[in-house]
This record gives structure tokens, sequence and C-alpha cells, in this order.
């Protein structure tokens, strides 16, 4: 039964609203093209950006001489080898402009005296990443952009759309999107003289995650479908503190990161003794430990059997004052209490949790993928951070490239005359919307996602082997064939609004692809680099300083190598 | 035998006739509406409608339902062990089960 379906014209298409996809959106209707901004969820409140509770890093040597290549420097150093340089080069030099705009925007960095404040991560040699307090970063950039958006007329947009498949010409060039209104269940097709992919990262394909729900790496899938290539997939970052125990409610598991770089914090095992240590790096109650090594050293106390009740590590702050910790974190203090959690006098639990993707969609430094038409932005992007992402880049990367992105997008738009879209290009994925399967609704879709969600954490998490990967790569063939090649029969007109079955079925349809593709990659690199442990191959190698690309020919993956240095042309 | 939170959730479409549907939720302290909710979709019945993006972090803001007739964000009210009564916003467009349209309408699909 074909639902009632919409066409739209625009210069440029941006699929996703968080900082990437907002700034992309700002940057293009700047530059004069008509802009249509649309979000799975509703516009600015879905995705990562606005979890960011932590910093942003950029060189801005207002309190301490600093330069774009310092920065530079400590994000090849954390990406082990393995950063597309050119990319990695942007996002330091261009940072202290997106930064200084969103300032005179009011996004309200904390200011001591009359400049911006700025804190050291970690792997950061100096003072560089700036926040909002607190812990108010993301929520504020994304008002901060929104309000923007809002004063723009011409900037159209559109909550609520989940994109089954952009639109590839015969030549491979993009000429939109197919989607559907969850609201409704209508199908829309965009005709769009550019698209920019603002999709964010794959973090909902595991367990234990930081992001929101919509982070299910649907550009990563949409990418590999319409013939795009993919780099880095292995690269899954784990962040070693996510909040474990005992139960918190209203703030994001990453939330003791602030509290680390302000007042220190000790981690400890299960028997209350500092471990960092016998991993290569002494906290001496700073906080230095990279996110790799931090990681490493959390699974392998619990592995020997010293983790915490919960099976991770204690973070304790119980050395601070209670007028310390007030003057640090203000009124999260009252929210920890509200979770009957008093730091004066009990630690809190932590383990690592999927928090960031450092592999993507290949572009280059003007944010074009390999296909004509199509640009990338933010996290969804491959590469500029290596094996292992700095702290502080993301947002940084997703101002930056969104702001280039958009730029980007507006100029080639200049360069087509009317619209392209062919109806025969588009009509696959709008069949697919339109005329589902069998009427499945037994199909448990919400508890598929719990099942690969334990696939992906017990067999793809941050330690590897050659037996668990091909474990989680059949587990998930097994889902894929569950799910079938076509999605639940459309509810009735009357009844076709937020069906939940029907979207976590387009869910898992990128979902799946993605994951495979993480597990095939992860095989594939028979090293250990940055967030990728192979317990099997332990060294980093020399001759595994290359990219591994992926891509989809005829429903295989193949993979490729390319050496680091080598793969912006 | 184990605490249980009896979940009444007023369920149905734009448009279409509302009915209520009661179900039971393993309760643990410390839990949230959420949470409950979440497990029930999983667990019980995967088409029940709700809306919820950040998940645990109050930041979307989009989890807004009545909960016993006061507005709540489900990720912040507590799961209690007892009858509680959820029920969609009701100054806005009911669009199935707990979901409403919240959009500012610049931000909406037209």
């Amino acid at each position: 039964m074909p639902s009632e379906s919409t066409s739209i014209e625009t210069d440029v298409l941006v699929i996703g609203s968080g900082a990437a996809g907002m700034y992309a959106a700002i940057e293009a209707s700047r530059a004069g093209a008509r802009v249509l901004l649309i979000d799975r969820s509703l516009i600015g409140r879905g995705g990562a950006t606005v979890m960011a509770q932590m910093t942003v890093a950029a060189a801005l040597g207002e309190e301490v001489p600093d330069a774009p290549r310092h920065h530079y420097d400590d994000t090849i150093a954390a990406g082990r080898g393995l950063c597309d340089e050119a990319l990695a080069q942007l996002l330091c030099e261009e940072a202290p402009a997106c930064i200084r705009e969103l300032d005179a925007w009011g996004v309200g960095w904390a200011r001591k005296g009359n400049h911006i404040t700025a804190t050291t991560a970690p792997g950061h040699d100096r003072a560089r990443c700036v926040y909002v307090d607190f812990i108010n970063t993301g929520p504020a950039v994304s008002k901060t952009l929104r309000t923007v958006m809002a004063r723009n007329k011409d900037l159209r947009k559109a909550g609520d759309i989940c994109i089954v498949d952009l639109v590839a010409g015969a030549n491979g060039e993009i000429s939109g999107a197919v989607g559907w209104h969850v609201g409704s269940g209508a199908a829309v097709t965009i005709a769009a003289k550019a698209t920019v992919l603002a999709t964010g990262g794959l973090t909902r394909l595991y367990r234990r995650n930081s992001a929101s729900l919509n982070m299910g790496g649907d550009g990563y899938a949409l990418a590999l479908r319409a013939g795009a290539s993919l780099i880095d997939m292995e690269f899954v970052q784990f962040f070693p503190i996510g909040h474990l125990a005992p139960r918190l409610v209203g703030m994001d598991p990453i939330m003791w990161d602030p509290f680390r770089y302000k007042l220190g914090g000790r981690l400890l095992n299960g028997r209350m003794e500092e471990f960092t240590s016998r991993y290569g790096s002494d906290e001496d109650g700073k906080y230095v430990l990279p996110r790799d090594l931090a990681t490493y050293a959390i699974f392998k106390e619990v592995e020997a059997g010293r983790g915490s009740p919960h099976g991770g590590a204690y973070l304790s702050f119980e050395h601070c004052s209670a007028a310390a910790l007030r003057a640090a974190f203000g009124p999260v203090i009252d929210r920890l209490a509200a979770n009957a959690i008093d730091l004066t006098c009990m630690p809190v639990e932590v383990a690592p949790i999927a928090h960031y993707h450092m592999g993507g969609v290949i572009a280059d430094v003007q944010m074009q993928t390999e296909l004509p038409g199509l640009f990338a932005a933010g996290e969804v992007v491959g590469g500029a951070n290596g094996a292992n992402r700095l702290s502080g880049n993301a947002i940084t990367e997703a101002l930056v490239f969104g702001r280039r992105a958009g730029r980007s997008a507006a100029a080639h738009a200049k360069t087509i005359a009317r619209k392209h879209l062919r109806a025969e290009d588009a009509s696959a994925a709008l069949d697919l919307v339109d005329n589902g399967g069998p009427n499945r609704r037994d199909l448990n879709t919400a508890a598929m996602i719990a099942r690969l969600q334990a696939i992906m954490a017990d067999d793809v998490g941050p330690f590897r082997t050659a037996a668990k990967l091909n474990r989680a790569l059949a587990g998930i063939a097994a889902l894929a064939e569950e799910l079938g090649e076509r999605p639940p029969h459309p509810a009735g007109a009357s009844d076709g609004g937020f069906d939940l079955q029907r979207l976590e079925w387009f869910d898992l349809r990128n979902m799946l692809l993605v994951a495979r593709t993480v597990a095939q990659s992860a095989l594939a690199r028979t090293e250990s680099r940055g967030a990728h442990q192979r317990e099997d191959y332990p060294q980093m190698l020399p001759s595994w300083r290359r990219h591994q690309r992926a891509r989809l020919a005829g429903g295989t993956l193949q993979l490729s190598g390319a050496p680091a240095e080598a793969l912006v042309s | 035998m184990s605490a249980v939170a009896k979940l009444k959730i007023r369920r149905g479409s734009h448009g279409g006739p509302a009915r209520w549907e009661a179900f039971e939720v393993p309760f643990e302290p410390g839990q949230s509406v959420l949470d409950g909710l979440r497990w029930l979709r999983i667990n019980k019945d995967p088409t029940l409608a709700m809306r919820f993006s950040c998940i645990n972090a109050n930041a979307c803001k989009e989890c807004m339902i009545q909960l016993d007739g006061e507005t709540v964000y489900a990720c912040t009210a507590r799961l209690e062990p007892r009858e509680m009564t959820l029920t969609p916003l009701p100054n806005k467009p009911i669009i199935r089960d707990l979901v409403t349209e919240i959009a500012p309408p610049s931000e909406r699909f037209k």
C-alpha cells in the first residue's frame, strides 16, 4: 500500500543536526544556497553534540602561547601513526576561528578575566581545551547553533525524517535522498544539488555507550550502499571511565572526565589499590592517562579478578574537600546528591564505554567524498583522528568540518543549473518504503538491537581475537537473516505515525551492515594499534601503518589497504 | 518474589480510540521510568511507542510524558514498586501512545 509521498527540492540537503550538520547548514545558507536540514530525531536534540559534556580543543593561545602546529603534533601523536594528515591539519588550523565565531554567537565559553579559559585534557601539551560550565558544553553549542539557524527564514528544517538511501545516478553522482517521515509514515523524496552527510558515529552498536539512540552508524551505511568507501572502521574509541555504578539518572555516563580535569581523582581497583602504574603510566594524582591505555588497564584488572563489584574500577574523589568539589562542580553536586552519591565519602564505579568512532567516510579537505555531490562532516568522516582520537577533538572536527562542508556543498550546488534527480534512481528506495514485506508484527526489533549490542560489546569491544570476531560475524549474519530484505508491512494509513518497529527495521538494516564492516575490518588488521587491540596480535607493526578501505560490491564487503601517508590524493 | 513496578499506559494513535494497557516491570532501586519503558519494549511489546534520544543524560529533553498526571522527563523520573500511570502530554497532538508532537513548528516536516 503506497503511502502518500512528498517531493522536496533544495540546493543543499544536510542529513543530521548535530554541530557538524547545523554548522554546515548555516554556512551553506550564508553562501546563498537554499538549505534543508533534516534529522532522524528532533532538530539539534539527538546525536552526540548535545551529549558532549566535556571540552573542545583549539589553539587559541589566550592564556598560554599556543599555535595550531602544537595542537596538530598532539593530534598526530594520539593517532598512532594513522591520522590523515591533511584533515588533521585542517582541524587544528581552523579550530580557533570556529571557537571565536561560536563565542560571538554567545555560546558562553568559560572565562577568566577577559579571556576564554582552557583546561589541559590528557594528550595535550598545554591548556587548550575550552568548555562551558558546568559540564554544559554540548547543550550550549547545540542551542547556539539552533538559535543562529532560527534567524534565517530560508534555512528549512525538518525533524523525524528517517533516510533510507542516498539517490545515486548512473555515474555515481548523488542527487538527493529517499526517506520517510516517522511522524506520519509518509515517503519523502528530496532532490538536492549537493548533500552533506553529518550523521555522526556508531556507538549505538554497543551495549554500554555514551551517545544518543540515533548514533547507529546510518551515514556509514548510506555511503557504503551509494558506492563510497570507508576507512579505518576497526577503530572504535572506548571512553575508559564511563559511569557504571551506582545507578545515576539524568547525567551522561561520561560525566566524570571534567571532574578529573579539575580535581585529578584516583583510579583504584577492587582492592582499592592504584593500578595504572602496572600498565606503564603512573598517574600521581593527576589526570594524564591516554584513553586507550586507561581502557586497557581497567580491562586487565577486571580480567585478573581485581575489578570493582560491577566489573570496572573505582574512581575516588574522597581526598577532595566538600568545598573544593562544590567550587569545581557547582549544581552538579546537587544532582549527584539526588542520586545518593556523596563524593566526599564514597568512590563511584567506572568502566570503559563505547564513545566515538575514528573510522568513517573518506573525504578530502573540502569534505568532498569519492562521490560527486556528496560531502561529509563531523564524526562520520574517517581519518582525521587515526587510530585514537585526542580528547577535545570531536566537537572541534564537527565545527571545522561542518563549516567547510557547508561552504563546499553550496559551491557545488552553484555549478548545477537545475535539479537532476531521476525517478528511476530513487525507485528502489521508494519501493522499500512503500511496499513492506509480509506483516511481521512479531518481529521484535527492540530485542534484536539489544542482541546486536551484546554481540558487539562482548566480541568486538576494545580487546579482540580472531575467534571472537568470527563469532561476532556469524551472529551478525544470523540477525541479518532474521531481519529479512523487506521492512514490516506499513501500518494502515490512519495508524502510520511513529511506528517504532518499522523505524528499528530501517535502523537495523544500517546497523548490521556497519557492524559487519567493523568486525571484518578488525579481523583483517592483524596487529594492535590505538583503539584496536588484538590479543592474538599484540604488537603494533610498522607494516600495518596503513589504512583499510572498505567498499560494498554486490553485497560483499571488499577491504583493501592504503599507506597512511598516501590516502589523500 | 522480587518487586515489580506496574505501568499503566495510555495507548492509541492520532485520531484513533485510546486504550489502557498494564504491564509489570522488574523493579530495581535507582532505575528511571525510561529504564522500565525500554525494558518493556525489549521484553514484552516492541510496538509500544515513546520518544527519547539521549537515553540517560536529560540532554535531549525528548522524553517528556505525564506520570500520575504530572509532566516529567521519563529519564529522570524514578521507577517505583507501585502502580504508575503514564500518559502522553495533554497539551500536544498525540502521534502514538506516549509520543506527542513536541517540535517547534519551524522544525517540523510539513
